[in-house]
């Protein structure tokens, strides 16, 4: 059975052309890039490649580029970071209750260290407002964290906003732009953001590689001791052949981005669309137009989302859920509860996320084996009569 | 993480449905993730003759409700009041750690089922 894969923002194939300029570092190109000799200023002019690559990207210069070991470590050096450098200037850090683990832990890992810490509450779509950011801004604030993009319902958050306003008050602004980048253009100037957080697998590239965009002169402290790698923002041999893999699939995320967020619009609505038409009871989660193209997420009434996924896998449908059956702490997704979604909605929720692999057959197929899967477990459920 | 017996009763889950006119029903929700189980059971001379599941749950939830209800059908009251949680994830071969408390739920159900009889008769009486 062919797998039909819709589960894009957990993680994305490495792209063939990635994998190729990768190998090479593993093979032939073993060379520290640390090292005088010919192998390692070659590996170290790799790094300084795929540096340039990611930096274009965004609209940085190459020096504001920090290599980690993925998404969750840059949101932990920008969080932690801060708030450990600018102790003096205040405690105060606002970030938003629908952030990733990555920050939300941290955030309040840091609360236990003696910061306060203000998760501004989000609208039913998951936004959060202007109004309620300004009003949160103390003289003691020193750190705004949002994500660019929501993983889960794929919300786009106001950052051009957030950044005029936190650049108007002095505040650093950290965004964790894991979901957005490579599917909406994004411009660090542009957006005065300060700190942005990117992954390599979500798009296309190898896992355990990411990177921190840190702007000149913003005031941070490492975290890690070690070697003068990465101007010691983060210390340790470098994963040459992960940051080459960066680098490439940076490079593949610039071409032609309009276009390849076009067809998973056309996609995803198609998807939308067939899913309202086939099956009663269901909502469409998340904002109707400030949403990741790729992003497809619904929550279908008197049902569980891990029996839908379960199902789904014996067809061949890759999926995710938010449902509190799925989730190791047996809550529902924090996402959709601040979205003021209440828990047995949640627990039907199922998240779509489409790439580049997807067609439209893969659509079709999936609007065929849906509805009979909702349907056989509906008819399983006390809730589904009782309450037509 | 799930055993085949699971899957196997997940996918092809028996005695779904709602007896008519039941002689107990049972209702129980799960306080840790919200699922909820309802079971319908049919009684004659004091045996179990029939028992029916509803769930709105997870595969361990609804492969739990399927095993129960065969475990209790043609058991005297008496008997299905010792079926344990524990002999369903047992007879389930095993559930993973995290989803042992789904099987709470369908002993618990089976059992208000029971309890719910049992009233009905007193009071009949
Ligand atoms: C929004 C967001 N932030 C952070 C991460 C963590 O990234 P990584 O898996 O590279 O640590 C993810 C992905 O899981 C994510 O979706
Ligand atoms: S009943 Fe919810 S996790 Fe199984």
């Amino acid at each position: 059975m062919k797998t039909i894969y819709l589960d894009h923002a957990a993680t994305t194939p490495v792209h063939p052309r990635v994998l190729e300029k990768m190998l090479p570092y593993f093979r032939d190109q073993y060379g520290n890039p640390s090292s005088v000799y010919r192998l390692g200023r070659e590996a170290k002019k790799a790094v300084e490649d795929a540096r340039e690559k990611v930096a274009q990207l965004i609209g940085a210069e190459p020096r504001e580029i920090v290599f980690t070991s993925g998404g969750t470590e840059a949101d932990n050096i920008a969080l932690q970071g801060v708030a450990r450098a600018n102790r003096d200037r205040g405690r105060h850090i606002i970030t938003s209750a629908v952030e990733h683990h990555a920050v939300l832990h941290t955030a309040e890992a840091l609360e236990k260290e003696g910061f306060s810490v203000t998760y501004l509450p989000v609208d039913k779509y998951g936004r959060i407002s202007i109004a309620d950011l300004e009003a949160a801004i103390g003289k003691d604030t020193i750190l705004i964290s949002i994500m660019y993009a929501n993983n889960e319902v794929g919300t786009v958050q106001p950052i051009r906003e957030i950044g005029r306003l936190a650049r108007e008050h002095g505040i650093i602004f950290h965004t964790d732009a894991v979901q957005a980048v490579g599917y909406l253009p994004i411009d660090v100037n542009r957006d005065n953001i300060d700190l942005l957080t990117l992954s390599g697998h979500k798009l296309y590239g190898p896992k355990g590689i990411g990177a921190l965009y840190l702007r000149r002169g913003t005031r941070i402290a490492p975290l890690m001791g070690g070697g003068a790698q990465e101007r010691k923002w983060r210390p340790g041999t470098e994963n040459v052949p992960g940051i080459v893999g960066l680098g490439e699939a940076a490079v593949l995320a610039g071409e032609n981005m309009e276009e390849r967020a076009a067809k998973l619009r056309r996609l995803r609505d198609m998807l939308i669309d067939g899913v309202l038409e086939r099956i009663d009871h269901v909502r469409v989660n998340g904002h109707p137009e400030e949403r990741l193209p790729g992003n497809a997420h619904f929550a279908f009434e008197f049902i569980e989302g891990e029996s839908l996924l379960l199902n789904l896998d014996l067809e061949g449908i890759a999926a995710s859920s938010g449902s509190a059956c799925t989730s190791g702490s047996l809550e529902p997704s924090h996402v959709l509860l601040a979205m003021g979604m209440p828990h047995e909605i949640a627990h039907g929720s199922l998240r779509l996320t489409l790439g580049e692999d997807n067609t439209e057959e893969d659509i079709e197929r999936v609007l065929e084996v849906l509805p009979p899967i909702v349907q056989k477990l509906r008819d399983m459920s006390p809730l589904y009569k009782k309450s037509l | 993480m799930y055993s085949e017996k699971v899957m196997e009763y997940f996918m092809n889950p028996k005695n779904i449905g709602e007896i008519e006119n039941p002689d107990g029903v049972g209702e129980v929700g799960n306080p840790r993730c919200g699922d909820i189980m309802r079971i319908t059971i049919k009684v004659e001379d004091d045996r179990i003759t029939d028992v029916k599941f509803k769930t709105f749950g997870c595969v361990a939830a609804i492969a739990t409700s399927s095993m129960i209800t065969e475990m209790a059908i043609g058991k005297t009251i008496e008997e299905a009041l010792q079926l344990t949680n524990k002999a369903v994830a047992e007879a389930l071969d095993g559930l993973p750690p995290a989803k042992m408390h789904c099987s709470n739920l369908a002993a618990d159900a089976l059992h208000a089922a029971i309890k719910d009889y049992q009233e009905r008769v007193g009071a009949s009486q």
